[in-house]
């Protein structure tokens, strides 16, 4: 399902005149009439598998947020999370004692709504990224520009800026990321459309270079700066901070808003670049706008927690198996997944191990290189090779 | 005029009323490179509402950029494009769309969308318009124009190369545009589904659409064309109704291959067959 069609052998011509229509859904009446197709033949169906995994999802969501707040080195009981919650809502319930108060509000709560919003700004600009790129294996880690926005981070951290506040790094972070993106996009395309190989191939390099100025920055960098790069680096969630939450709000809301606005102008993108331009699309515009909101998901992103890699890719992948590939879903449903994926996966980092804690960065690259590889070795099959 | 709807639309010009014989599109001493090589050379073609125009001739005589040229893909580096009477450059590209739909050589998708689903997106230039409301109406009677509403829930992937062509073509009639212009739309196409998208052209003049098509087959374009221009190394060399333009010596010198046209021993039509050694 995931192969850009361009290379796909032709099947030979479907002798039968019209094949049979599929089995009809049994609340749709005559589905072989024209006009009843048409209103929902398709979409109905569709419709309710994405109500569902919405509402799946966000209960997912609610669950392990639930859990999450209580699971730790001091364990505290669902209802004395949604006790306090409840009162620093104004809605009844009652204050805990010194200590939960403040390991809930001060400790676990800042690092939930971080791995939210990078979980979030992930998995969108992976969705936003194969749109853009007519590629499903576009992902802001493998084609480079989490790197890129990293070696902005980098730069930031080693040469000790702070003019811009608790903001300097993501706003580097972002500048960075960027200039990565509009480089990658503007070398990597070809008529419209990124083969497989030259993606892969540019994420190399500009991974290859990222690394590099990277090890270029940690050189001048001074031993204390050189710990923070490290820890950093390392994609964790452990030093999360309101200030650090408020740093990144800013990049991750605005990518996260705007992101749906595109949703419907991506699905005739996936048509090529002339059809979509043929249907209205302004398509420049829509690459520049895009590339920025991607951009400024990823800054996001890498500047709490490093490089945290194939959230972007997995998670618009199994929505799309599950609700087809439309992204007036896609968008917002991989914002949500990847709440769900980076949530669970903190989780774990926290608690596998305790009270040692794995790097986050770490256990999604663990699990998410091997699926890269499955879905590489399936798009050459379907392809039949590079070629 | 309708009342425009939505602050973002506010600069968009909707489409007048088009009677028979208006001139939809036209170029003007075109003149098209593509690179070093100047594909066309002061080309003038018109397409009037209500008229089936063909484009012919051999590979490499500029069809395919002719038709570019109309839709606004290829920029003119001489000459001008008008489409609905105004230069290309003057339309934004949602203006042109609400004008011109456009079929492409080939049909490809990134992303496994359902047949129904790209059928649809045709539809979206009218978005947040009055005439949102046909839009069920014109997906599913493009989609039984074109004999693909069987599979409408199959994705498009899954599809054979001539059905794919006949759903790309039901895009671009769901588009309801009142200029069509169609690249070789029956390349892929067996027997049957040639003349169905054929008729589907006459059709869609008869109702006062200007339908422009890239054409291979002379014989199709024969039967089926009003008009046909003969395009030969960037030039059109010639421009008429078929019985007029289709005749031995011009075709012979056009395709270097000797043809013949002879009128059907049953219903005189005009015919078109290489002359080939017995």
């Amino acid at each position: 399902m995931s192969v850009t069609d361009r290379t796909a052998s032709q099947a030979p011509e479907d002798p039968a005149e019209a094949p049979p229509p599929e089995a009809p859904a049994p609340e749709a009446p005559a589905p072989d009439t024209p006009a009843a197709l048409a209103r929902g033949g398709v979409t109905r169906p569709r419709r309710s598998a994405t109500w569902l995994l919405t509402v799946g999802l966000a209960v997912v969501l609610l669950l392990l947020t639930l859990t999450s707040a209580g699971l730790g080195a001091y364990e505290i009981s669902p209802g004395d999370v949604l006790s306090s919650v409840a009162h620093r809502a104004g809605l009844g319930g009652g204050e805990l004692a010194r200590v939960p108060e403040s390991v809930l509000w001060n400790v676990r709560f800042p690092r939930i709504v971080l791995a939210l919003l990078v979980g979030a700004s992930l998995g969108c600009a992976g969705a936003l990224m194969q749109g853009v790129f007519g590629n499903p294996l576009a992902e802001p880690s493998v084609i480079g520009v989490s790197s890129g926005a990293a070696v902005g981070a980098v730069a930031a951290i080693s040469l000790g800026l702070s003019f811009l506040g608790t903001w300097t790094i993501p706003v580097f972070a972002f500048v960075a990321g960027l200039g990565t993106a509009l480089l990658v996009y503007a070398t990597s395309r070809s008529g419209g459309r990124t083969e497989v190989v030259t993606l892969i191939l540019t994420g190399i390099a500009v991974n290859a270079f990222a690394g590099a100025l990277i090890g270029l920055f940690i050189f001048l960098a001074d031993t204390a700066a050189v710990n923070q790069i490290t820890f950093w680096q390392l994609g964790s969630l452990s030093q999360a901070t309101w200030p650090k939450v408020l740093a990144v709000l800013p990049c991750a809301v605005a990518g996260l808003a705007l992101a749906p606005f595109y949703a419907r102008k991506l699905d005739l993108l996936a048509l090529g670049e002339r059809p979509a331009r043929h249907l209205g699309v302004d398509v420049e515009r829509l690459r520049i706008v895009l590339v920025l909101v991607v951009a400024l998901l990823t800054a996001a992103a890498v500047s709490v927690s490093g490089v945290i890699g194939f959230v972007g890719l997995v998670v618009p992948h199994l929505l799309r198996m599950a609700a087809g590939p439309g992204h007036r879903f896609l968008v917002p449903g991989s914002a949500l997944g990847g709440a769900v994926v980076l949530l669970a996966g903190d989780l774990a980092a926290r608690t596998v191990a305790e009270p040692a804690e794995l790097p986050l960065g770490v256990l999604t690259a663990l699990f998410g290189s091997p699926f890269f590889f499955w879905l590489l070795r399936r798009t050459r099959r379907r392809q039949g090779g590079w070629a | 005029m309708r009342k425009r709807r939505g602050w973002l639309r506010t600069g968009t010009v909707p489409p007048g009323p088009v009677t028979t014989g208006d001139v939809l599109a036209e170029a003007e001493a075109l003149r098209v490179r593509l690179g070093a090589r100047e594909v066309l050379s002061g080309v003038a073609v018109e397409a009037r509402a209500g008229e089936v125009l063909a484009l012919v001739g051999p590979n490499g005589a500029g069809k395919s950029t002719l038709l570019g040229a109309l839709a606004a893909d290829l920029p003119a580096s001489e000459g001008v494009v008008r489409v609905h009477g105004r230069p290309v450059s003057d339309w934004s590209a949602h203006e042109l769309a609400l004008r011109r739909a456009v079929l492409p050589q080939s049909a490809s998708l990134s992303f496994p969308f359902p047949v129904e689903e790209v059928v649809r997106m045709g539809r979206a230039p009218w978005a947040g318009r009055p005439e949102e409301d046909q839009d069920d109406a014109a997906v599913a009677s493009a989609m039984a124009a074109t004999e693909v509403t069987g599979f409408a829930g199959r994705p498009f992937s899954a599809l054979s190369g001539g059905e794919r062509a006949r759903v790309a073509l039901a895009r671009v009639l769901a588009q309801r545009a009142r200029l069509l212009l169609l690249d070789e739309p029956t390349a892929a196409l067996d027997l049957r589904h040639q003349e169905l998208v054929l008729r589907i052209c006459r059709e869609r003049a008869r109702e006062g659409d200007a339908v422009v098509v890239v054409l291979h087959d002379l014989g199709l374009a024969a039967a089926y064309a009003h008009r046909v221009v003969i395009l030969c190394a960037g030039r059109a060399v010639a421009d008429g109704a078929p019985s007029e333009v289709f005749t031995d010596r011009l075709l012979s010198d056009v395709y270097k291959q000797p043809v013949e046209v002879f009128p059907h021993p049953r219903t005189g039509g005009v015919m078109v067959a290489p002359v080939r050694g017995s």
